[in-house]
Formats: C-alpha cells, sequence, structure tokens
C-alpha cells in the first residue's frame, strides 16, 4: 500500500508539478510571486532557446516568450506596487524554479534538433502546468479583482502559447 | 439606337465601371480577442486593425492569402482583393481567431 501511493505521488509530480499542491489557497502577495516567477523561468528557458537553437521557427517562439511574458510582468511589478502588495516567497515558487533549474541543466547538454525539440516539448508542458494552475488554484485564490483579472488576461496570453508551442512541436519532430 | 436608348446604355456601361465607394472597417484587439469577431466586407475594402493590447499580435488568413504584424498600441491593415470568406488567427496566439466574409 504504501509502495502504491509513494508510486502514485511520483507519478503525480512527474505529472504536473508537485508544486501546485492541493488544499492551502495561496494569499495575494504569495500568487503574485507565483505569478512573476513562473513568468520569470519561462524567459530564461527562452534566453537559452535564444543562445542555442539555429531554427528559426523555434528562435522566433522564444523572443515572442520573452517579449510577452516580460510585458505580463512589467504590468504584475506595477499592479503589486500600485496595489501596495510585496510579492511573497513561497514553497510553490520555490518548487517552480528549483524544476526550472534542472530543466535548464539537462537542455544545456542538448544541441540542435535534439535540443530544438526538448525546449519546445517543455515549453508545452511548463503553460500546461502553470495554465492548469492558474485555472483551479491561482485565478479563484485571488482576491483582489485587479489581481484577478490581470492572471485571467495572463491566462488567455499563456494559453495562446501553450497553442503556439503545440504547433511549433507538430514542425521540429 | 434613339439617342435616348445610347444615354441608357452609356449609363449602365458606366455604372459597372464605378467601383463602389471602398470602405475601411476597423476590427479592435483587446485582451486577445478581435472584435467584431467577424466583419462583412466587398473586396477593395480595407481592414484595419487596431491593437490596444501591449502585446504583438498578427493577422494571418488561415488560406496565406495575407498576413499583417500589428505591433502594441498600434495598428495594420490590408486591402481585400478576393472575394470569399476568409478565416485569420494570430499566429503568436492562434487561440485568438477571427473572420472577414468578402463580397465581389
Amino acid at each position: 500500500m504504501f509502495v502504491r501511493l509513494s508510486a502514485g505521488i511520483a507519478a503525480l509530480c512527474l505529472l504536473s508539478a508537485p508544486v501546485f499542491a492541493q488544499g492551502a489557497k495561496p494569499s495575494d502577495p504569495q500568487i503574485a510571486h507565483i505569478a512573476y516567477t513562473a513568468g520569470q523561468l519561462d524567459i530564461d528557458a527562452a534566453k537559452q532557446a535564444l543562445a542555442k537553437s539555429k531554427n528559426k521557427e523555434v528562435r522566433e517562439f522564444a523572443q515572442e516568450m520573452e517579449r510577452d511574458h516580460a510585458e505580463v510582468n512589467k504590468q504584475a511589478l506595477a499592479l503589486v506596487k500600485k496595489l501596495k502588495v510585496t510579492p511573497e516567497d513561497n514553497d510553490t515558487s520555490r518548487a517552480l524554479t528549483k524544476q526550472a533549474a534542472a530543466k535548464r541543466d539537462e537542455l544545456s547538454k542538448l544541441d540542435g534538433a535534439a535540443f530544438d525539440k526538448a525546449y519546445v516539448a517543455n515549453e508545452v508542458a511548463y503553460h500546461k502546468t502553470v495554465n492548469g494552475a492558474l485555472e483551479t488554484t491561482l485565478i479563484p485564490s485571488a482576491s483582489n479583482g485587479e489581481l484577478k483579472s490581470l492572471l485571467q488576461t495572463g491566462l488567455k496570453i499563456f494559453q495562446g502559447h501553450q497553442q503556439h508551442a503545440e504547433h511549433v512541436a507538430t514542425d521540429v519532430k | 439606337m434613339t439617342p435616348g436608348r445610347i444615354a441608357i446604355a452609356l449609363m449602365l456601361a458606366g455604372l459597372s465601371f464605378v467601383p463602389a465607394q471602398a470602405e475601411t472597417i476597423q476590427v479592435t484587439i483587446d485582451r486577445l480577442e478581435f472584435a467584431p469577431a467577424e466583419v462583412k466586407a466587398k473586396v477593395g475594402d480595407t481592414i484595419e486593425w487596431v491593437n490596444k493590447d501591449a502585446l504583438v499580435h498578427t493577422a494571418t488568413a488561415t488560406n496565406n492569402d495575407w498576413a499583417v504584424n500589428i505591433a502594441p498600441r498600434q495598428s495594420g491593415s490590408v486591402v481585400l482583393k478576393k472575394p470569399g470568406a476568409v478565416d485569420y488567427f494570430c499566429k503568436f496566439h492562434p487561440n485568438m481567431k477571427g473572420r472577414v466574409v468578402v463580397a465581389p
């Protein structure tokens, strides 16, 4: 039973980041931190792709990630400043950062088409995870209306990114 | 042909040569939505997309007839040259979809 349970948990961790734990409702300062961190990590991933990839479509996608997430984070910073909210570091942000570092390390060992494929596959998975978290946890938990609205617009943008990544994924196969 | 008939014939011929006034039809982009999502136009009309978002968008025809890049808080336009219904999307955010129905 114990083995089965831990195998189940391990599978769950692999599927969707363990980072978004069930139960505990994050506070607005935590939500702001998670959303900002998730964006920044994707910018870092894009920078790695721009340094390594020579594929035009992959580079265009990475440029879009860098551009869009920078813009959303700029708006997020302006909002927390306006609301006088100090983003608060938390387990979810830390877990996201740790996972992203491991992925970056893994991708750094790949080159050419292998890198492109792995980067784009991770972008699909990453956006799926973050979008799922936005839909089920972050947006419903946000208590400030403006924060909620920014997250909702963010979700639409990131759903667009996910679809774009899925499209690129079929091309770099 | 009587002079009257000639005049009518000329008038009819003239009518078919004078195109209807070309129009510019505006589509707003706001929070990743094309509004209105569907517009009706005629050949010769211009579609102008006004991007209110702080993001780069495109209006890319699925049949590759045209593709317009629309910078943040700027506009972009295309002159419609062919009749028919054209679906389009934003290549950066493919969940953004629109349609232009072009009459001859």
